[in-house]
């Protein structure tokens, strides 16, 4: 792999001989100036500034949409650590990106029970249909495709997560018409969450900061179906029972995605 | 039919009880019913005598282990200098747990009077919520009451009282299953690689920033408040002796209705199928977890086994998070045991070394045995693997890689052994997709 970063430095997979690397340049003046004031606000929230390592790490993936040698050589120097130390933090947890990608993250659950309900034929199918393989970008820039793991959302499976929001009881026909709606710029709701922003500005929140929209927080109401069903019982409300197979067209239009 | 009891009795909905209403996540819509009469009843005792309160009823961790929590509060010293912490494990992320975010995104505030009740009684001044990343909706909600809670004064100056301030953090991980353990949570939280620490000392000496330290997980947190509104009596009227109070049990994969059940501790998977449908049309149960993959494996012989600590432990297998997944006959269990493990193997932190490379082979194992071209020997020789990890790793998520295969060899060598003798997977993966054709012939859901 000879991936090559926007500033023109090599990525981290690619194996290096030869002298050092020299130190990552930093950031423009104004914005080291902005992301500065960010980072001592979130430093302010822990008692033990080392704490803020993750937080900042979000932070500037929401610079540059994904973690930089420059977004790590910020984060030491903020936190008095050494840029060995950043980085064996950042190469720890796999939602720190080491390489551009796309404006939304495609991440179709394939752990055992989203796999078996669906998850594996869905992913195969959106390799298939947007032409990447698991990891890679669209050429447009807009969709990265990767398969995640249990994502906490199993009564809804098969589930996918765009920008890590929930798009819930997915088919392969609804992932497809989700993609192609992502890159042709439609607006696009998850079942559970927020209209979608960009993968910047979910990390913007992921360090912190609350979403600016301030109707986001009420998107798509108190709670998905599947987690009302025991409530609905407990009320007597019965009914018939609910056909599972095929899920997807039974859902109200304007309830899935 | 082992029942005839209606949902009406067998369920008990207490932290779900209003998450269909159209504001159950804000402030309004949580003081609606009760919210943070708790707290006031709590603020108006000594704190040890909180603990002593949840103590007696006997609420136990819901987040997999099932350590009384009250027990866990009392372990904390009282009288030292040190700061005390309080942080909450919400990242969820055991493959088929998925109870702790559908709560933390309708009744966040349920959490929010936990931790208050919580830190007046371990003496905190600060707590943290651990969230795992992967679920910004439940991010946003979060950061919102969080901000409610303080406009109201349930945080912040003077919280717990005169002088007695209280700070809560909202803190989002990165993606790393091995930070729901809770010593790598504490690390992940200090800004280090989540790996687990070596024990004693425990959390409650030596844990956050090396001080006094309570780690719970979101629904043992978020179910106090209920305990301390309508009393421990209430509590011990759910559940069993050992096993007290009501939980939240998730049902998922090949049912006719996935979902969210609250109930008394104790109900079987056979009542929770009965009443919600049973199985998907005209298919069986064969295997299910009863708390996560980390949790053995059981089968429908097990379908009466009472779902609380001890009759989940009694069967051979845990409580864990009550993530109830369930798999009809349509399901190939040598993929779903081969797809847990390479989850195993992504996950481990790589600090042991049963764990780190015994994860790794165990792989490389199932995929031959899934594609037939494993030898007889090695269904022993997976066995052997999965015991030098089972209890010789640094920590649990070394146990949780073992329990599918150990299970899965006890209850299904027979199809392990189809793979080798027919020199492959006999199993079509489109019959037990959400979409697949009900089999000719089928009207109603069957449980078993």
């Amino acid at each position: 792999m000879t991936d090559v970063g926007t500033n023109g430095e090599a990525a981290e997979t690619r194996v290096e001989v030869g002298i050092p690397r020299m130190p990552a340049p930093d950031y423009p003046a104004d914005v080291r100036e902005r992301l500065e004031a960010d980072a001592r606000e979130i430093i302010g929230r822990y008692p033990d500034s080392r704490s803020a390592l993750l937080p900042l790490l979000h932070l500037v993936q929401s610079e540059e949409g994904h973690v930089t040698r420059t977004g790590q050589r910020f984060c030491a120097e903020m936190l008095d650590l050494t840029t060995a130390e950043v980085n064996a933090v950042a190469t720890f947890y796999t939602m720190y990106r080491r390489k551009p990608s796309g404006d939304y993250q495609v991440g179709v659950c394939t752990n055992t029970l989203c796999a078996v309900m669906g998850g594996d034929a869905i992913h195969d199918s959106l390799k298939e249909h947007l032409g990447v393989a698991d990891g890679e970008t669209t050429g447009d820039g807009k969709v990265t495709l990767e398969h995640i793991e249990c994502n906490a959302a199993c009564d809804f499976a098969p589930v996918v997560m765009v920008n890590w929001e929930f798009f819930d009881n997915q088919t392969p026909e609804s992932a497809r018409q989700l993609v192609d709606d992502l890159r042709a710029g439609r607006e696009v709701s998850p079942t559970r969450g927020a209209p979608l922003c960009t993968f910047k500005e979910t990390a913007r929140i992921l360090a912190g900061f609350p979403d600016e929209r301030r109707e986001a927080v009420h998107a798509s109401g108190p709670a998905g179906p599947a987690s009302l069903e025991g409530l609905r019982l407990a009320r007597g409300e019965t009914g018939p029972p609910r056909v599972v197979a095929p899920r997807g067209e039974t859902e109200e239009p304007g309830e899935g995605a | 039919m082992m029942t005839t009891d209606s949902p009406e009795k067998l369920l008990a909905p207490v932290l779900s009880a209003h998450w269909d209403e159209a504001d159950a996540y804000t402030l309004a819509g949580y003081r609606r019913h009760e919210g943070y009469q708790g707290l006031r009843k709590a603020l108006a005792m000594d704190p040890d005598d909180v603990i002593a309160y949840v103590k007696d009823a006997g609420l136990r961790g819901r987040g997999g282990a099932g350590f009384p929590t009250g027990m866990k509060w009392q372990f904390i010293p009282q009288g030292d200098e040190l700061p005390h912490y309080l942080v909450v494990n919400a990242d969820e992320s055991e493959p088929g747990t998925c109870k702790d975010i559908p709560l933390l995104f309708a009744n966040p505030h349920s959490l929010i009077e936990g931790i208050v009740i919580a830190c007046h009684a371990i003496r905190s001044g600060h707590a943290f919520i651990y969230l795992r990343g992967e679920v910004v909706p439940v991010l946003r909600r979060l950061h919102e009451a969080v901000r409610e809670a303080y406009e109201a004064g349930y945080l912040g100056k003077d919280a717990l009282g005169p002088g007695k301030d209280l700070e809560l953090t909202v803190h989002a991980g990165a993606g790393a299953y091995i930070c729901g353990e809770e010593t790598a949570l504490l690390d992940s939280l200090e800004g280090r690689r989540g790996q687990p620490r070596l024990r004693p000392p425990f959390p409650a000496v030596a844990g956050l920033y090396a001080c006094p330290t309570v780690v719970n997980n979101v629904e043992s947190i978020a179910s106090v408040p209920a305990l301390m509104n309508k009393g421990k009596e209430w509590f011990r009227t759910m559940g069993s002796e050992k096993s007290p109070g009501f939980t939240l049990y998730s049902l998922s994969g090949h049912v006719a209705r996935p979902g969210q059940y609250e109930a008394p501790l104790g109900v079987t998977l056979r009542q929770l199928l009965d009443m919600s449908g049973g199985m998907r049309p005209g298919r069986r149960l064969k295997f299910w977890t009863p708390g996560g993959s980390s949790t053995p494996m059981l089968t429908d012989e097990h379908l009466d086994v009472p779902l609380d600590y001890e009759g989940v432990g009694g069967a051979g297998s845990m409580l864990g998070t009550k993530a109830l997944q369930c798999f009809d006959e349509t399901t190939c269990v040598v993929r779903a045991v081969t797809r847990w493990t390479e989850f195993y193997a992504h996950e481990s932190c790589g600090k042991c070394t049963p764990c780190r490379e015994g994860t790794y082979w165990l792989v490389q194992l199932l995929h031959d045995i899934e594609k037939g071209a494993a030898g007889p020997s090695d269904l022993d020789k997976l066995a052997d693997i999965a015991d030098n990890i089972n209890g010789k790793s640094f920590c649990a998520l070394g146990d949780g890689a073992a329990a599918p295969i150990f299970s899965s060899l006890q209850y299904f060598r027979e199809e392990y052994e189809r793979h080798l003798a027919g020199r492959g997977c006999p199993f079509d993966p489109a019959a037990a997709t959400a979409w697949a054709a009900r089999p000719a012939g089928s009207s109603r859901g069957v449980t078993a």
